[in-house]
């Protein structure tokens, strides 16, 4: 696994002086990711936060081969760039190993790009698929994605006088992945850098299709101060509300285990958007997420267990 | 040598594309055009092209496929109809602004709802707003011999837009035809082996990045920089035409004139109705009326003046769309005409028959109640339904 | 930015731009506090530097150097995450006194 000092001697993929929020850990996912690649990258961003604070004409951060086309193709775009790769090297134009990366948010992955990801995933096309998952639509003013988590307050599923946020679970897109049956599939996080590298390392090294989920704590549309957003996602794997696990070639690995699991409160005290849950009348709703929470562990564990070989 | 062959207007697309053999097909089945990816399928797997064909799980993702091959510098091609087309409307403006040049086969069928598979041009005329430089084709030969061509307007560095082909579903898409097929060699040569793109995503000594974000300060700019793309690409149109005319004897235009020269009446239309009408015109002919037909080839970018030219010294005109566009005033070619024709100081009565609509047929009765309706043309309604039950 | 923008008929065909033009846009206007780098406290670990979301923490030759002032927001998570004890290797003071 490459070092930080190695890495720090690779092609930077982004400038400084793209438009993100000061403590932005889209741009954190997007360099982390990138910079573990030792062969050349090309990028496709689904529209979001990431594509359009980096691209403002004529400003553009990327210093990699980039196209964005729209919001819910990111992975049928890249699949097109893959394709063509595939030709002309069929065609003795190109003998290079590239890398071929989509970035999407939750927004753009889970929901409306749910789709077109699939359909990339079970073709086997030689990418990979990272999601910058900050649980909600931020770029367009926090609005509710299958991947918010429960009961936290978005502007379309608000707090309110007769609903506390939230209401449904999250989607659990990365077992959805899983479901395909593609090579690699991973859950990392935003604060270990260690993590995420050797997540995409692996994934660099195999050719087929890979995603990786990324919770990407946000400032603006979780409430909280920039400089914590590394701190705030270990504190997300610490309590197990986003375990960092593995699954290659359908084989469980679950990568953090926390010897003293830190109640869920935890974790949601520290975020304006679940403030709400603390207030009095709110504690059954703290509950169930403890319990939701507590579940989803369990199963993760048992299906580690049971997968391997 | 060139040889002669019996081929549905599909199987003579495919057979376009088979020898074209693009990097890249991203496509998804949909009647009437399902047959032209599916015959091209199994030239893949026959081993008889080089293209890397792409699966996709539906027309949006088909077009996006082809937005990241064109934009990786590959030569791309695709097919739809109707609700595919209409699936990939988001991404059409998209592929024209980023001046890529794709070439797809639309195989005209009517744009849902009620949902009807058979031939109408409303899902092509839903998109001519798009940037796509529109052509169709009355039948499996001129479909044969446009898509050879559209690669090169597609790709002239003076156009760099995609560009759509038309048929009549099932009319012309279904029905076989003698039509006559180039050598591979003679389509390799025309077409050229290769793009030549200044810009690629894989182009590593070069990065770049291609969609940004525009503001108001550069979205405008780079929009005028496609209205200027598709101005020229008339030029351009003409040239490959003219080329491919001395090459291999048949001759295109942005339209075909059928008579019109000294006609008094004139019917325009596009697609196959056109075949049908040239029989019309004949036999108005022998009877003494002087009746031409304009076949409109090119819809995008608009002949305004050459169509004002021809049209302007006849008494009367019937537009006959096989769409409707629903603004209560006509169909969109009639709308089109007639502004092109504002500005005459003489210029024919102008009528419109809106026709065809999911599939019904139009008749030589039917055209030749409009002959004759043409003839008391100052009489008759401004709209009317062809071939409608009241 | 005084350079009038081009017109249509200047600009790029296609909306495409070369790599990294966004190195020229300032973003070190938007800090309300900035960093200060001590390097006599930095043992070199390049948390700064990997955690750093507008690449504004400087490398070479496998070394932290200092700080781009012309891009850093001030967002702290440098200071956040340095692991030096007791005193950090990065602090954050005002942008202005």
């Amino acid at each position: 696994m490459a070092t930080l000092k190695d890495l720090s001697t690779r092609h930077e993929p982004l400038t400084g002086g793209h438009r993100l929020c000061p403590g932005c850990g889209a741009s954190i996912v997007a360099r982390q990711i990138l910079l573990a690649s030792k062969d050349p990258v090309v990028v496709v961003c689904a529209t979001g936060c990431l594509e359009v604070s980096t691209t403002i004409f004529p400003f553009t951060a990327w210093t990699v081969p980039y196209l964005h086309n729209a919001f819910e193709n990111a992975a049928a775009t890249l699949s097109g760039v893959e394709a063509c790769y595939q030709a002309f090297k069929k065609q003795g134009k190109i003998d290079k190993q590239i890398q071929f990366v989509a970035f999407g948010g939750d927004g753009g992955t889970y929901d409306i790009g749910l789709q077109s990801l699939s359909g990339a995933m079970e073709r086997g096309h030689d990418l990979l698929y990272v999601c910058y998952n900050n649980e909600a639509y931020m770029n367009t003013g926090v609005q509710r994605s299958g991947a918010t988590p429960k009961g936290a307050n978005t502007s379309t599923e608000p707090v309110g006088k007769v609903k506390q946020g939230k209401v449904e679970w999250r989607k659990d897109l990365t077992e959805i992945m899983v479901a395909h049956g593609i090579p690699y599939v991973a859950q990392s996080v935003v604060g270990n850098w260690a993590d995420l590298t050797r997540k995409a390392e692996k994934a660099f090294s195999i050719r087929g299709p890979k995603f990786i989920n990324v919770l990407q704590p946000c400032r603006l549309g979780w409430g909280y101060k920039p400089e914590d957003t590394c701190v705030l996602g270990r504190l997300a794997v610490e309590t197990c509300f986003w375990p960092i696990y593995e699954v290659e070639n359908g084989v469980y690995k679950i990568n953090s285990k926390p010897k003293e699991k830190k109640p869920v409160v935890e974790y949601l005290k520290t975020q304006d958007r679940f403030r709400h849950l603390f207030k009095p009348g709110n504690e059954h709703l703290l509950e169930e997420i403890q319990k939701g929470t507590d579940e989803r562990w369990e199963k993760l564990l048992a299906k580690e267990g049971g997968s391997k070989a | 040598m060139a040889k002669i062959v019996a081929k549905t207007g599909n199987e003579a697309m495919a057979e376009a594309m088979r020898q074209i053999n693009p990097d890249v097909v991203a496509a998804y089945p949909i009647t009437p055009a399902t047959e032209i990816v599916m015959i091209f399928a199994q030239f893949v797997a026959d081993g008889l092209v080089d293209t890397q064909y792409v699966a996709v799980e539906s027309e949006h993702s088909a077009m996006s496929a082809c937005v990241g091959a064109s934009a990786a510098g590959g030569r791309v091609m695709t097919g739809t109809s109707s609700q595919g087309l209409a699936l990939m409307y988001e991404i059409l403006p998209i592929a024209a602004a980023l001046r890529l040049p794709i070439v797809m086969c639309d195989v005209n069928r009517a744009i849902s709802g009620p949902i009807n598979i058979h031939c109408d041009h409303s899902d092509t005329m839903a998109a001519r707003d798009f940037g796509w430089i529109q052509i169709f084709s009355e039948n499996s030969q001129e479909a044969y011999d446009s898509l050879l061509q559209a690669i090169r307007i597609a790709e002239d560095p003076r156009v760099h837009l995609p560009t759509m082909i038309m048929t009549d579903g099932f009319i012309i898409s279904h029905c076989l035809d003698k039509i006559e097929i180039l050598e591979d060699a003679e389509v390799k040569d025309f077409v050229g082996k290769e793009r030549k793109s200044a810009v690629s995503l894989l182009d590593l000594n070069k990065p770049v990045s291609i969609g940004s974000l525009d503001l108001q300060d550069y979205y405008f700019e780079h929009r005028l920089q496609v209205a200027q793309a598709m101005k020229d690409s008339k030029k351009v149109i003409l040239e490959i035409a003219e080329e491919f005319g001395k090459k291999f004897g048949r001759k295109y235009g942005l339209f075909e004139e059928y008579k019109t020269a000294d006609a008094e009446y004139i019917i325009v239309a596009l697609g196959s109705t056109c075949g049908t009408a040239k029989m019309v015109v004949d036999e108005m002919r022998d009877g003494g009326i002087k009746a031409g037909l304009l076949k409109i080839r090119v819809f995008r970018p608009f002949p305004a003046e050459e169509i004002s030219q021809v049209l302007s010294k006849a008494k009367a005109v019937a537009v006959l769309d096989r769409s409707d566009s629903w603004s209560a005033q006509g169909g969109q070619v009639f709308t089109e005409i007639r502004s092109a024709l504002f500005d005459l100081k003489a210029k024919p009565r102008l009528i419109n028959y809106i026709y065809g609509l999911g599939g019904r047929e139009i008749t030589l009765d039917h055209l030749r109640s409009v002959y004759s309706a043409l003839q008391k043309a100052e009489s008759q309604p401004l709209v009317q339904y062809l071939g409608v039950r009241e | 930015m005084s350079e009038p923008k081009p017109g249509w008929k200047k600009l790029n065909e296609g909306d495409v731009l070369p790599a990294g033009t966004a190195e020229k846009f300032e973003t070190g206007d938007w800090r309300s506090e900035r960093p200060t780098w001590h390097p006599e406290r930095c043992i070199q670990c390049l948390f700064c530097w990997i955690y750093c979301p507008d690449s504004s923490i400087l490398v070479k030759d496998q070394k932290m150097t200092g700080i781009d002032y012309q891009h850093c927001k001030g967002c702290g998570i440098c200071a956040r995450e340095c692991p030096v004890k007791p005193e950090k290797a990065i602090t954050m003071g005002p942008e202005r006194e």
